[in-house]
């Protein structure tokens, strides 16, 4: 269906790109090779966005990270908005594609979050059918990211590392293993991060994320982590992916810092971060 | 469980959490599924206060996040992209805005939209200033122009452009008056020039593909004594003039 060699980031360490990085990126990068955009900030026409984009793309790979599919919808995904995703990836010389295992969408209206699903054959069968639409659409393979969760569904027939393998098998698509993800959804709903990524097809993962996320209370006095993409990376969450890039070898790992964007030199130090536990396994 | 009971919950904060779902331990969700409700609420109204930074300066950042809170639950957005969020916000102020305190709230939203519509439009290589200059007197009032992909108009019963550089620390605070407003984008940042009566009138037959002579009976149709230079200044100034068509062209516009 596609070619699976020109897929692909560098095995190195990116950054989700900020605007207010843009000129430290194009001085010096330091241990930054490759960055990722949300691909719903750049489909304008022209404008500063799509110059830092090009400009950007001229020195380094690109991850094209959607936000917006609404994969999950229980709706037919947005033909328009897919084929501006498409155009883009195809302007920047993507070298991924990736979306989330997710809805935001429903009935026209655009909630701008990640809403969740139930783990069950329907779902199933829904999502694997977008991902065929958006594979087609694309020309390539994409990677779909683990979800965040904060609360289950009664009616789920399967775990959710379950789903991912059946998707996997059905669609080729591959994962995009978000390490912080897995921490905050293991937390919040009482299982073990390790047995899940036990479990999960690591042979699958084209990309790692790492965010951190904000530390709460349920109204049972419970740990409830937010991910809130606004924090250093967690210290058990580094230590996890280390246990993953063990058994993995060397992949791309993109830090993101969405929400009290840092300075440079903090989201670099980040970055150095990923690259030394990068290093410690090539 | 549908995802249509999700959303009705979602944005109804009266609502109850839909029922199926729970903890990790088998219990209700209950104030979990807050988080999603909040996620939703603060990101869009953080993208609109990214959107109208003057408007919620000048009404202040309690009311504007009032204001936001009730528009997206009455027009959430319509598409992925948030750079086209809440180009229904003027219309929706117009029926909310308290009319005597804030009369001059929908019209600033619709200056503070067209130029976010101007930041994210497609480039386009302005003329040079000297161009116009180079156009022999005789041919210049059958001349045409090509205006920028970026350029808009605003026409308000209140002194918008000036409202909102007094909001963005940028002025003094205006005293009443109308104003025509360009909107366009020299190299990437968007720039609001107050024009003289008439101007918009004028910019939108240029748009429309007036000959500069039709355009500056356009202006004179709302001013008597309207004159056309200041507005070419500003279109010349706001990099919004991207081809000259003299009389004698045979190039079509497109």
């Amino acid at each position: 269906m596609f070619d699976a060699m020109r897929e692909g980031l560098p095995a190195a360490a990116g950054v989700g790109f900020k605007a207010r990085h843009f000129e430290a990126l194009m001085r010096d990068p330091g241990p930054v090779g490759w960055i990722e955009v949300h691909a719903e900030n750049y489909l304008g026409d022209g404008g500063r966005p799509q110059a830092q984009l090009s400009a950007l793309a001229e020195r380094l790979p690109v991850s094209v990270h959607g936000v917006g599919l609404s994969i999950g919808g229980e709706g037919p995904l947005d033909p328009g908005h897919l084929a501006r995703v498409a155009a883009l990836c195809a302007r920047v010389g993507a070298a991924r594609f990736s979306e989330h295992l997710a809805w935001s969408t429903h009935d026209g209206a655009h909630f701008n979050d990640l809403l969740p699903l139930p783990w069950t054959g329907a779902t199933l069968d829904r999502v694997a059918a977008h991902v065929d639409q958006v594979q087609q659409a694309l020309g390539r393979q994409m990677l779909l990211e683990n979800p965040s969760s904060y609360l289950a569904f009664a009616e789920s027939e399967m775990t959710e590392t379950e789903f991912l393998a059946r998707l996997v098998a059905r669609t080729g698509c591959g994962l995009l293993l978000d390490v912080n993800n897995v921490f905050v959804s293991a937390t919040n709903l009482a299982f073990s991060a390790r047995d899940y990524l036990g479990q999960v097809p690591l042979e699958a993962v084209g990309e790692i994320h790492l965010g951190g996320h904000a530390e709460q209370a349920d109204a049972h006095g419970a740990p409830l982590l937010i991910d809130d993409h606004g924090h250093p990376v967690a210290d058990p969450v580094w230590t996890l992916l280390g246990e993953v890039l063990a058994r993995t070898g060397p992949k791309p790992v993109l830090i993101e810092w969405d929400t009290d964007v840092p300075d440079w030199p903090v989201l670099r130090a980040e970055a150095a971060r990923a690259a030394a536990a990068l290093e410690g396994v090539r | 469980m549908r995802q249509e009971s999700f959303r009705a919950a979602l944005l109804d904060p009266a609502r109850p959490a839909p029922a199926g779902l729970h903890d990790g331990a088998g219990r209700p969700a209950g104030r979990r599924f807050d988080i999603y409700r909040n996620n939703v609420a603060a990101s869009l109204v953080a993208a609109l206060e990214t959107g109208f930074p003057a408007l919620r300066a000048l009404i202040g950042g309690e009311r504007f996040r009032g204001l936001a809170l009730s528009f997206l639950r009455a027009h959430p957005p319509r598409d992925p992209r948030l750079a086209l969020y809440g180009a229904e916000l003027p219309g929706f102020l117009e029926g909310v805005a308290p009319r005597a305190r804030f009369g001059w709230a929908p019209d600033l939203a619709r200056l503070e939209m067209a130029l976010r519509e101007a930041y994210h439009a497609a480039d386009a290589d302005p003329v040079a200033p000297e161009a116009l200059a180079a156009i022999a007197p005789e041919a210049l009032e059958g001349t045409r122009l090509k205006l920028a992909p970026a350029v808009r108009r605003v026409v308000s019963r209140w002194p918008v452009a000036a409202l909102r550089a007094h909001a963005l620390e940028e002025g003094p605070r205006p005293e009443g008056g109308a104003q025509e407003v360009l909107v366009s984008r020299p190299g990437f940042d968007p720039l609001a020039q107050a024009l003289p009566p008439g101007g918009a009138a004028a910019v939108a037959a240029l748009a429309d593909g007036a000959t500069l002579g039709e355009a500056h009976a356009a202006g004179a149709r709302a001013r008597v004594d309207f004159d056309l230079g200041p507005v070419l200044a500003a279109l010349l100034t706001g990099g919004a003039i991207t081809g000259l068509m003299p009389q004698d062209c045979k190039e079509t516009l497109p």
